[in-house]
């Protein structure tokens, strides 16, 4: 495969339609065309996945020079001078052919192109050309190459077969049995990726269908995977089922925030309003895959709990009241003399620029922090024990320097003790890391978030924030990789960006004047925080960056094995 | 690629102007000698030639079928952005499940069209038409916009060449002699 890295001892000069090209041996001649800037059309193969070779339609000819069987020198050609080469008389297929020294492949000769057209002629035998129902309209190949490889009309006059339109092979998934090529992405990821063997072939020749094993289903948390790698509109996605057409979407490149893998994703936009999430590329993180879970985020950007406008004592208000309402209390706090009356709950979900301001406002409260830490069970893929996306961000902005606990057990015992007056929560429902209603009415609650809870309920001001749909940032995920996201939707009306309102109470807690936007921050953060020196927001790559993690090697943190991903240590069974 | 269009100098006749006066004055004289025909619009319409282009409008076929499946094509293609569509699934137990896909909602601000038929052209179900109605007016911009209900009251019916999705439904009712 290659991802494999090659020594350069390694590499093999290929020539393909006259071009030489160095490549490492082994390397998918897919993969070295691609490198030439040349498309073998394919439909079965993918980088990420075995070969099989089922789909015929990366034929190409593939020939070697020429060598004397007896004495294995060169034969020459007299006419060229060059070294002769035996090329094979049939097609070959592209995906199941390795570069090795001296491979001539041919893409574009007549043979090449009749063996095309004559598979893509059998392709569409049975394939129902409904492109205006179909949902992967704009990302269809069988559409594209059909375009661009086959014969334009078709010699077909008996009837079409008629299969099963709406099979639901699992709760998001649904099969459309026509449209279906056998391509076996779906089978051999769901084998090879998810761990998850649940997909087979039935059946013999034109009856040939795609099921679940008998009584099962495909229903693991990597289903909607299957969907994204279906070259044709077999598979798709229940959710995203003829809600929108792909061509009007906006992407934005943005960033799983279910757990510390820090999957990267696509956001898909359309005027404000998001259809759909779908995996981004990264070799190092998540390859081409995502969990389903993921892909569901988006619900939360319109759902009835949102808080959509800031309240003061429960009663709703302007953001501005509201801002100074809490900046009055974090004032009276201060004013009052005695330090330690503040304290800040922040959040592992926080982006590292926000996690930076926090830090300020509780330098300037000389208010302790705590974060909650949220653990679930990894599935050793794509979903990590650790289900706050950015806990690394904290320990590299400084704003913790220990692994946060999943109960705020200090914070309950200094309200119990009446040290505490204020507590600023920032996106954590306080109620939920166990501290009773009685203990959060003993104090004034500033509480920043996006949804309505507990916390927010007994709030005395609540600033509305943004998901991290609605606004840009970075996180760290679990290998220290600093990775960005970016602004997919505009936030509800009327709301601040989170960095503002941080910025602002800040400096209404006497941190002076801090930057709010993420140019001006990212100057201040390299300054501050060592292992972020010299990096940007804005020259961040979009792969990411991976940190220096050699200051928090020693500590315990919760992750196990995931995909690209071996902790360092023997996790902690869980840091409660 | 820049194309140059030369400017030829003025001939003789043209620079005189005289016999231009002249064309110009046989018009005007023609007119005065006419009768006199006015239009009493909007009781009497004037005749529309085939191939107008007026107010873009949803048709059924001759079985009464929508046919418009949401494709959002037109949506897509429209210069002005008039045309606004929402696509919604049919539902499994309805009479054209078959046909899987139909527009919940399909507005087109007359406010904004420009009547260019592109709409027509590129829909694939040939379910959109300009049509001969050219007059619309209104009191406000709501009523501007034509949504569903409207734009098929304004299409009506058309003679249908393929009936495909008649086709497509006796193919499935046929089914697989194998299952």
């Amino acid at each position: 495969m290659s991802s494999v890295p090659a020594k350069p001892a390694d590499l093999v000069t290929v020539n393909i339609d006259g071009k030489d090209i160095a490549v490492p041996k082994g390397t998918n001649v897919i993969e070295a065309a691609k490198l030439l800037g040349i498309e073998i059309p394919h439909y079965c193969y993918h980088p990420k996945l075995s070969v099989v070779g089922n789909c015929r339609m990366c034929l190409i000819e593939m020939g070697l020079p020429a060598v004397d069987p007896a004495t294995k020198a060169p034969i020459m050609d007299p006419a060229s001078g060059k070294q002769k080469v035996n090329w094979m008389p049939r097609a070959q297929i592209g995906c199941a052919t390795n570069a090795m020294p001296g491979l001539h492949i041919r893409t574009n000769s007549p043979m090449v192109k009749e063996c095309r057209e004559g598979v893509t002629e059998f392709l569409l035998i049975n394939h129902p050309l409904d492109c205006p129902i179909c949902d992967q309209a704009g990302e269809c190949k069988l559409q594209e190459h059909s375009t661009a490889y086959g014969r334009g009309y078709s010699r077909f006059v008996e009837n079409k077969n008629v299969k099963p339109k709406r099979t639901q092979l699992g709760p998001r998934v649904t099969l459309d049995d026509e449209r279906c090529i056998l391509c076996s992405r779906c089978i051999r990821f769901s084998k090879e990726v998810a761990k998850d063997d649940v997909l087979g072939f039935i059946d013999r020749g034109s009856y040939s269908t795609l099921t679940c094993y008998p009584g099962k289903k495909l229903e693991n948390n990597y289903s909607l995977n299957t969907v994204d790698i279906c070259p044709v509109g077999a598979l798709t996605s229940t959710d995203f089922r003829f809600k929108m057409r792909v061509w009007f979407l906006k992407e934005t490149p943005s960033i799983d925030t279910e757990s510390s893998v820090g999957a990267n994703t696509v956001v898909w936009s359309r005027e404000g309003v998001i259809y759909r999430i779908t995996p981004r590329q990264n070799d190092a993180v998540n390859d081409t895959w995502m969990t389903d879970s993921g892909r569901l985020l988006y619900k939360q950007v319109r759902s009835e709990d949102r808080l959509l406008v800031a309240a003061i004592n429960g009663g709703t208000s302007a953001y501005d009241m509201a801002m100074k309402a809490a900046s009055d209390l974090l004032r009276a706090s201060l004013s009052a003399g005695a330090s330690g009356e503040v304290r800040i709950v922040g959040s592992g979900r926080s982006s590292v620029e926000e996690q930076f301001l926090t830090k300020k406002l509780a330098a300037a409260l000389k208010a302790p922090v705590a974060l909650v830490s949220r653990v679930g069970k990894g599935d050793g893929i794509l979903l990590s024990a650790d289900r706050n996306p950015n806990v690394r961000g904290a320990l590299v902005t400084g704003l913790i320097s220990a692994l946060p606990s999943q109960q705020l057990t200090s914070l309950a015992a200094d309200i119990d003790a009446g040290k505490v007056k204020t507590v600023v929560a920032i996106n954590e429902d306080l109620a939920a890391a166990d501290l009773t209603a009685a203990q959060l009415a003993k104090v004034s609650v500033i509480y920043l978030g996006t949804h309505k809870n507990a916390t927010s309920a007994a709030a005395k001001v609540v600033l509305p924030t943004l998901t991290v749909f609605e606004k840009s940032g970075t996180f760290v995920n679990q290998q220290f990789r600093l990775q960005k996201f970016t602004k997919a939707v505009p936030g509800p009306e009327g709301l601040a960006d989170d960095l503002v309102t941080l910025a602002n109470l800040a400096a209404s807690a006497g941190a002076g004047a801090l930057p709010s936007d993420l140019t001006g921050l990212w100057s201040t953060l390299a300054a501050e925080a060592p292992v972020l020196a010299g990096l940007s927001y804005a020259k961040l790559p979009a792969t990411g960056a991976v940190l220096d993690s050699a200051a928090w090697a020693g500590l315990p943190f919760v992750e196990g094995e995931t995909l690209h991903f071996k902790p360092a240590a023997v996790p902690a069974a869980a840091n409660a | 690629m820049a194309y140059v269009v030369e400017r030829k100098p003025l001939s003789l006749s043209e620079r005189l102007y005289i016999p231009q006066v002249l064309a110009g004055m046989k018009t005007t004289l023609k007119h005065f000698f006419a009768p006199n025909v006015t239009m009493e619009y909007p009781e009497q319409r004037p005749a529309i030639p085939p191939g107008y282009r007026g107010v873009p409008t949803l048709v059924k076929d001759p079985h009464g079928r929508e046919k418009c499946v949401s494709c959002q094509l037109c949506e897509f293609v429209c210069p002005p952005k008039a045309i606004r569509i929402t696509p919604g699934e049919i539902p499994a137990d309805a009479a054209n499940a078959h046909v899987e896909k139909g527009p919940k909602a399909f507005d087109i601000d007359m406010l904004r069209c420009i009547y260019c038929g592109l709409c027509q052209e590129v829909c694939p179900e040939e379910a959109i038409w300009l049509q001969n109605q050219y007059s619309m007016s209104g009191y406000t911009r709501e009523e501007m916009v034509n949504n569903k209900e409207r734009l098929y009251e304004l299409g009506g019916t058309l003679p249908d060449q393929h009936f495909k999705w008649d086709k497509k439904k006796a193919a499935e009712q046929r089914g697989n002699a194998h299952h």
